[in-house]
């Protein structure tokens, strides 16, 4: 227990690490849970970004986080590489505590906590997660060169990590639910265009075959019901992702998904002083550069609060 | 204790498996994000314990090691006691579940 601060940010990421750059120059002193694994947000499990603007030759995701963190670090914002396991965001203190069981203060708190990745849901998906099973590409990819491997998903994540993957597999199934791709029409057509990627058009994996890894998938035709095996031994899923709001449940308002809902354009949550911001919120454009956008709004919504409570 | 021990497909054998400590091996890369979310905490994990001993496999320099233990996911981190694996942890965790996790050698 210390003192009272004047704002609390949760979540890293683009939009935390922005949030931070913004409370720390206007002096608000901000404390950051960067979350103990999850710091740097879904950024850190990217390659390439071409479309943060601002770099022309593109950035490492990692590397970009690295940068914003240093660049909030410079002006002072304070990092802890801690999760944070409960809250109490009523009343005109708001209560943090951390992964180790210490309770932290402030007169606001901006809620950046992002999202997590989709599981299928199926039993053997867990059982073989990290034996075939993966949810980074750029982590694992490297150790399916020259196997055949899926890819599950349609969106942009989908397609670049089947892209990616093409580094090293030797072929690559991208198993979609539609018949179309829902990637941004760049990347679909960088998809369709690689001879390496084969798509499986209206199909979703049913079932993860393998006694110790992966050693094959089981795939079901959405119109037929036809189900068929692909002998694959790697199956990355990109099928999407949650907002992390599970920690506000009965405190903060959220749509029927669990994303937070603010008062737009504004980033003002239903309670007094918290704000939210990037992909905890938006499900609409979840970029980077929007996530970091918002994180800038947060910022300074929060820091016109404090001056009205103060004046 | 101090830094993690930098370890390879030469040394794996004399560092790991011949070790009298338990050791953790962190099988990581350059590229692998996660693995430089728990770098830091296995450093201090390093820092903090006497009992074991902390080691660094990069995989893409060494991939005689992963590919033997079946590495097909990183971060993985392996302990080895006598020789043989006795743990395997998948993925970047927070520090109280690792150290959860590691109880037992720590």
């Amino acid at each position: 227990m210390s003192d009272i601060k004047d704002v609390i940010i949760i979540g890293s990421g683009p939009a935390g690490y922005t949030a931070a750059v913004y409370a720390a120059r206007a002096q608000l002193d901000p404390v950051v849970f960067e979350g103990s694994v999850t710091a740097g947000g879904a950024l850190m499990n990217t390659t390439e970004v071409e479309n943060y603007p601002g770099f022309a030759e593109g950035i490492m995701g990692p590397q970009l986080m690295e940068d914003m963190r240093k660049q909030a670090e410079r002006f002072g914002a304070q990092l802890i590489t801690d999760d944070i396991t409960a809250v109490d965001l009523s009343g005109d203190i708001k209560t943090v505590t951390d992964g180790s069981g210490n309770t932290h203060q402030a007169r606001s708190v901006i809620l950046a906590m992002g999202s997590g990745y989709r599981e299928l849901g199926l039993e053997n998906e867990k059982r073989l997660s990290g034996h075939g099973v993966s949810w980074c590409a750029t982590c694992d990819g490297f150790f399916f060169r020259q196997q055949e491997i899926a890819v599950v998903g349609g969106g942009d994540t989908a397609a670049e990590e089947a892209t990616f993957l093409t580094r090293f597999a030797s072929k690559v199934y991208l198993i979609h639910r539609r018949d179309e791709l829902r990637a941004s029409k760049v990347m679909a057509e960088r998809v369709l265009s690689n001879e390496k990627i084969e798509p499986v058009w209206n199909s979703q994996v049913v079932d993860v075959l393998g006694e110790d890894k992966v050693s094959g998938i089981v795939i079901e035709d959405t119109e037929t019901g036809e189900r068929r095996e692909l002998p694959v031994t790697g199956l990355f899923i990109a099928i999407g992702h949650d907002p992390r709001s599970e920690l506000l449940t009965g405190q903060i308002d959220t749509d029927d998904e669990g994303y937070v809902l603010v008062d737009a354009p504004s980033t003002r949550t239903n309670q007094t002083g918290v704000f939210a911001c990037g992909d905890l919120v938006d499900h609409v454009y979840r970029q980077a550069i929007t996530a970091a956008g918002t994180g800038c709004s947060a910022a300074l919504d929060a820091e016109r609060f404090l001056a009205d409570q103060d004046g | 204790m101090g830094a993690p021990k930098i370890v390879s497909d030469a040394s794996f054998a004399d560092d790991v498996l011949m070790s009298e400590k338990p050791v953790i091996v962190d099988f990581w890369a350059e590229w692998c994000g996660p693995c430089k979310m728990i770098a830091p905490i296995l450093e201090e994990i390093a820092k903090e314990n006497d009992g074991i001993v902390i080691a660094k496999l990069n995989v893409d320099e060494n991939p005689q090691t992963a590919a033997s233990y079946g590495i097909t996911s990183i971060p993985t981190m392996n302990v080895y006691s006598g020789g043989q694996v006795v743990k395997t942890i998948i993925g970047a965790k927070p520090k109280a579940a690792l150290l959860a996790d590691l109880a037992e050698y720590l």
